[in-house]
Order: C-alpha cells, then sequence, then structure tokens
C-alpha cells in the first residue's frame, strides 16, 4: 500500500469545533495494526468525538486522518468497508430481536438470506445470546446488550474496530466476557481503538495508551512506561506492635536505601520503591530482628495516579493505588 | 496482572474465535438490495411496536365519522352526500397526517445512535432513509384502506369505481413519500422527537385545513381563496376526488406531480446533506 501501511490510524492535528468548544483541538495518533490502543481520558475529554471523525462520522474540522491507510475524508467507503464502530453512539436496534439485529447487518453487508440468518446464528452462539435471541433486546440486561452489540460490529470481522467506552456500567463477571471477547479479537488479527474512562482497563487490555485530555493528546506510551513517569510504585508495611515502628523505620530505610514515610496510622510505614528484590531483603531484615508483621503490600502506581501527574487532578474517584500483591 | 478472567462458559472461548475466523466478505448489496433490507426493517418494527399503527388506524376513523356527521347536515343538507365530497379530503388529510410519523422515528434512531451504526456501513448512502420511507409507504396504503372501507360502509359510492379509488390511493402514496423527505430532513436537524413533532404539527395543521378538504374555497374570503389554491395539498384533494370520482383531469395530476418534484428536488439532496456530515 504504501509506507505507512504498518500504522493502522494516524492523525495528524485533528480539530472539531462545536459551537464554541473545541472538542477536539489538535489530536496526533499513530496507532500500529494489532493488538489494543487505549484511548483514556475523563468524560467530554474528546475521546468520543475523536473516534467519530476517524471512523467518517463526522468530518473534521481541522487536520487530518488516515485509517488503514485511507483518507476518512476523501477515502470514507474504504475506511467503512474495514472498520467498524461499536460503543454508546453506535448501537442496535432496541425494538428489535437480537437475531433480527445481525441479520438486518448481515443482510446489510451483502449475505443472502439463508447466509445471513447462519452467519447471525453463529455469532448468537459465540456471543452466548441464543436462548435471547428471539427476545427484543430492549429487554436485554447490561452485559447481553453490550455483547450483542459488539456481535453487531462483527457480523463482517473488521480489520480495526473501535470500542467505544464498551465496559461502562457493566458488573464485573459480564465486564470480563468483554474483555475475553477484545482479547479473542486482537488474537484473530483485528487491531481494536478502545476508549475508556477505566484506568483498570488500558491496564489490561492496551498494548499502548494515550491520553487526552480538554481535545488534546497530553501523554501517550504503554501503561507501564506511563506509570514509570510517574515514579516508582510504594512499599506499605502494618507492624503489630506500634512501639517498635521507629527501629523498624530505620531498618526499612538502610535495607532500601530511601526514605521511610510514617502513615496515620501509627503501626504503619511506607517507602517509595519499585524493586520487589531489595522490598523483600528489607522485609526479612525486619524479621530477622524479631519485628512482627502483620500486612504488608507492594503497590504499582495505577494509572489513576499517572492521570492525575498529567493533569494535577483525579481521572474518577476511586482507589488510588491497587495493591498488586498483598500477603 | 491480578485479574484472571473467568471463561464464561466452557467452550465459548473456542466458538468466538471460529466466529471471528472468517475474514471473508459478501460482495456488497446494491442499492436498491440495501433500501429493500431498511424497508424490512421498517416492517419488522410495526410488527413489534404495533402500537406505532394506533395513528394509522384510529385517526382515520375517528375523522371521518367526526367530520361526516358533525358539519354535513350544515354543509351539504344530508350527510351522506357530504360523504361523497369530505372522505376524498379525509383520505388526504389522515395520509398526509401520518406522514409526519416519519420524521419523529428517525429522530430517535438518530439519538439512539441506531444510525450512526447505519452511517459506518459501506452500503449505499441513501438506503437507510429511502428504506424506512419505503416501510412508511405500507403504512400510508393501510390507512388508505380503512378510510375507503368504512366509507363505503358509510355510503360512500365513487363514481371512478375500483381502478379510480385505487389510482387515486396511490397518487396518495407517492405524494406523501414525496412530503416524507421535508420531515426526514427536519428529523435529522432537529434535536429531540418532540421537537420534531411541534414543528411538523405547525406545518401540518395549516398544510391541510387551509384547503378544499372540507369546504369548497369559493366560500373563503379571498386573501385565504388565494392561499388555499396554492396549497399543494388543495391539487392533491381535487386529484384524488376527481380519480375517485371519475372527473379527473390531466392537469390535476400534472399539478400533483410537479408538486411531488419540487419537495423531492428540494428536501431529498438537503436529507442527503445533513445525513451524510451530520453536525
Amino acid at each position: 500500500m504504501n509506507r505507512h501501511s504498518d500504522l493502522a490510524i494516524e492523525a495528524e492535528g485533528l480539530v472539531k469545533v462545536f459551537g464554541r468548544t473545541r472538542a477536539v483541538d489538535g489530536v496526533d495518533l499513530a496507532v500500529r495494526t494489532g493488538g489494543v490502543f487505549g484511548f483514556l481520558g475523563p468524560n467530554g475529554a474528546g475521546k468520543t468525538t475523536t473516534i467519530r471523525m476517524l471512523a467518517t462520522l463526522l468530518r473534521p474540522d481541522g487536520g487530518r486522518a488516515r485509517v488503514l491507510g485511507h483518507d476518512v475524508v476523501r477515502e470514507a467507503d474504504a475506511v467503512r468497508g474495514r472498520v467498524s464502530l461499536t460503543g454508546q453512539f453506535a448501537s442496535v436496534d432496541e425494538d428489535l430481536t437480537g437475531l433480527e439485529n445481525l441479520v438486518l447487518l448481515a443482510r446489510l453487508f451483502g449475505y443472502r438470506r439463508a447466509g445471513a440468518r447462519a452467519r447471525a446464528g453463529e455469532l448468537l452462539d459465540a456471543f452466548g445470546l441464543v436462548e435471547a435471541a428471539g427476545r427484543q433486546v430492549r429487554t436485554y440486561s447490561g452485559g447481553m446488550r453490550r455483547r450483542i452489540d459488539i456481535a453487531a460490529g462483527i457480523v463482517v470481522t473488521p480489520d480495526l474496530m473501535f470500542l467505544d467506552e464498551p465496559t461502562a456500567g457493566l458488573d464485573p463477571r459480564s465486564r470480563n466476557q468483554v474483555w475475553d471477547i477484545v482479547r479473542a479479537l486482537v488474537d484473530q488479527g483485528t487491531s481494536v481503538l478502545l476508549t475508556t474512562q477505566y484506568l483498570d482497563e488500558a491496564d489490561q487490555l492496551a498494548d499502548r495508551v494515550a491520553v487526552i485530555d480538554h481535545g488534546r493528546v497530553i501523554a501517550e506510551g504503554t501503561p507501564g512506561e506511563l506509570k514509570a513517569s510517574v515514579g516508582s510504585g510504594a512499599l506499605h508495611v502494618r507492624l503489630r506492635d506500634p512501639g517498635r515502628r521507629t527501629e523498624a523505620e530505620r531498618l526499612l530505610a538502610g535495607a532500601l536505601g530511601v526514605p521511610v514515610r510514617r502513615g496515620p496510622d501509627p503501626a504503619a510505614l511506607s517507602a517509595r520503591t519499585f524493586d520487589s528484590a531489595r522490598a523483600a531483603r528489607a522485609l526479612s531484615e525486619l524479621s530477622d530482628a524479631g519485628i512482627a508483621v502483620d500486612q504488608f503490600a507492594l503497590g504499582r502506581p495505577s494509572l489513576d495516579e499517572v492521570f492525575l501527574a498529567l493533569t494535577g487532578r483525579p481521572a474518577e474517584a476511586g482507589e488510588a493505588v491497587r495493591e498488586e500483591e498483598a500477603a | 496482572m491480578t485479574t484472571t478472567s473467568p471463561r464464561p462458559v466452557a467452550g465459548t472461548d473456542e466458538r468466538l474465535r471460529a466466529a471471528l475466523a472468517p475474514r471473508t466478505r459478501p460482495e456488497r448489496p446494491g442499492p436498491l438490495a440495501a433500501s429493500l433490507v431498511f424497508g424490512w426493517r421498517a416492517l419488522l418494527k410495526i410488527k413489534h411496536v404495533p402500537e406505532q399503527l394506533f395513528d394509522v388506524t384510529a385517526f382515520p376513523v375517528i375523522f371521518l365519522l367526526m367530520f361526516t356527521y358533525l358539519f354535513g347536515g350544515a354543509l351539504s343538507g344530508s350527510t351522506s352526500e357530504y360523504l361523497q365530497y369530505v372522505l376524498p379530503g379525509i383520505l388526504v388529510m389522515t395520509v398526509t397526517m401520518i406522514t409526519m410519523y416519519t420524521g419523529m422515528t428517525l429522530n430517535a434512531d438518530v439519538s439512539r445512535g441506531v444510525f450512526d451504526r447505519f452511517r459506518s456501513l459501506p452500503v449505499w448512502r441513501p438506503a437507510v432513509l429511502a428504506g424506512a420511507l419505503l416501510g412508511d409507504a405500507v403504512r400510508y396504503t393501510l390507512a388508505s384502506m380503512i378510510v375507503v372501507v368504512l366509507g363505503v360502509l358509510l355510503g360512500f359510492r365513487p363514481e371512478g369505481g375500483v381502478v379510480g379509488v385505487l389510482l387515486a390511493v396511490a397518487l396518495l402514496v407517492v405524494f406523501s413519500y414525496s412530503l416524507s423527505w421535508i420531515w426526514t430532513t427536519l428529523g435529522l436537524s432537529l434535536r429531540t422527537p418532540n421537537s420534531v413533532v411541534n414543528v411538523s404539527m405547525m406545518i401540518m395543521f395549516p398544510a391541510t385545513f387551509l384547503t378544499n378538504i372540507f369546504v369548497d374555497p369559493e366560500t373563503m374570503p379571498w386573501w385565504l381563496n388565494a392561499f388555499v389554491s396554492v396549497n399543494p395539498v388543495t391539487h392533491l384533494v381535487t386529484a384524488v376526488r376527481g380519480l375517485m370520482h371519475g372527473t379527473v383531469t390531466a392537469a390535476q395530476v400534472g399539478w400533483v406531480f410537479l408538486a411531488c418534484g419540487v419537495l423531492v428536488a428540494v428536501f431529498a439532496p438537503l436529507a442527503m446533506y445533513l445525513y451524510g456530515g451530520k453536525e
């Protein structure tokens, strides 16, 4: 195709203005084919508007974008033939049954009557929706609804799939099912651009992440790189005997080589470190000295912290540090 | 990674992978095939939400009974004589009134996100709109049947016979189809289904009442008469009446086709423009 053929998406200075608001204010993106690219930001950051432009539903007011090598404005039809869009703004018809929705889309893709029914049946089976096939989609639960939405997006397996907040409002079990579907899609060779407000989700699925705020990309990298950019994780220790905290503080500081902080809890200590080997040594020194430890945890910085560090405000109310390894 | 997701059901994963595997795509459907698929969707919606036929069935019955027996005696001396005059008009009124729902349903599709799914597909773009209108044509025909059958039961005797009635209904459906492009344009440009209904009402009330449906325009003041005689609905009523009673002239039908042509020429491109570059 051309020298950029390894790029699924390349956008330069994309702009979209609604009235006086610059919803998207110069977004640059380079997304490789394969894997999941996470598009992360709070509500109203411009995620959905960017996706709608990339999926040819909105005309950009400025900048250029190519999707799978095709210009989204001049070659919109070629783009539409290879991508699919699923999410809050591209849904199925609630009045129709799950089966009818999939047959409808299959026929629009050019399947004949029997072929369309067969393909719809195959998808319903794969997504665990066989029993609900004959029910109107408006009666579906949140998780079923999201699965039928995604199934509708892969009636013909796309080369690039835009998933707009696919797990918003789902319970953990349904969320895991959606994640499994996304992983299966990627395994089969589809590139996925996923927007989310859940930092945890980007952490779980995405190979690379762009953080968007006020219509601009403010950071990009692997989840690991983003975390590293805000510094290390932390070792949290809770002693059985608060009276020995000073002694423990000295031992830990020596073993870790970093300052140790006292928590508001009189038995708690914490130190910023990402070195698990040193943390393990420090803990064994405590036990050698006969200082009993009730619990400890080595927490890696979460993407919440990343977001806070980048924007100066939290992405959402939630846990600040996910305890990765708790004893 | 701490969260290893449990497999929902044994075997699902394999089926999922199998379902994702085919990357071949069938040949794209042509414009007509795509429009018919969208027309099929409109019929499915009638099947699942039969309430939407309420206006199609109740409106004509209420209008016909109400106007015939309320005004008939006063305007024509007898209700049965008035029925011969008013029925074609009532038919036009009910069917043109229900065209408004095109805009409302379309707007609901847009706000629910169904539209974006269709717009993201590689199909002939006007197919979504053309298909929806195709489904509407079925509703118009149904409403027409109800009016005519009820009218015949009440004593309506069309001199144009069965052929005249069928031609009248066909002409009416063509006009309604053309008129629907106005509501399609409104449905794509206004924010909520409610505002679509309100604006449509503001257009349709004067457009249907200020006509020759109920009384001869000769009895009106000159300025109203002037408006009524250029109102395309008046020309439609004249032609439908003419077809039903066998007194139609080519000019009467010609005016209706002219109006249809103008409506489609102005509003279809406008609707397509709004559809293509929405926002």
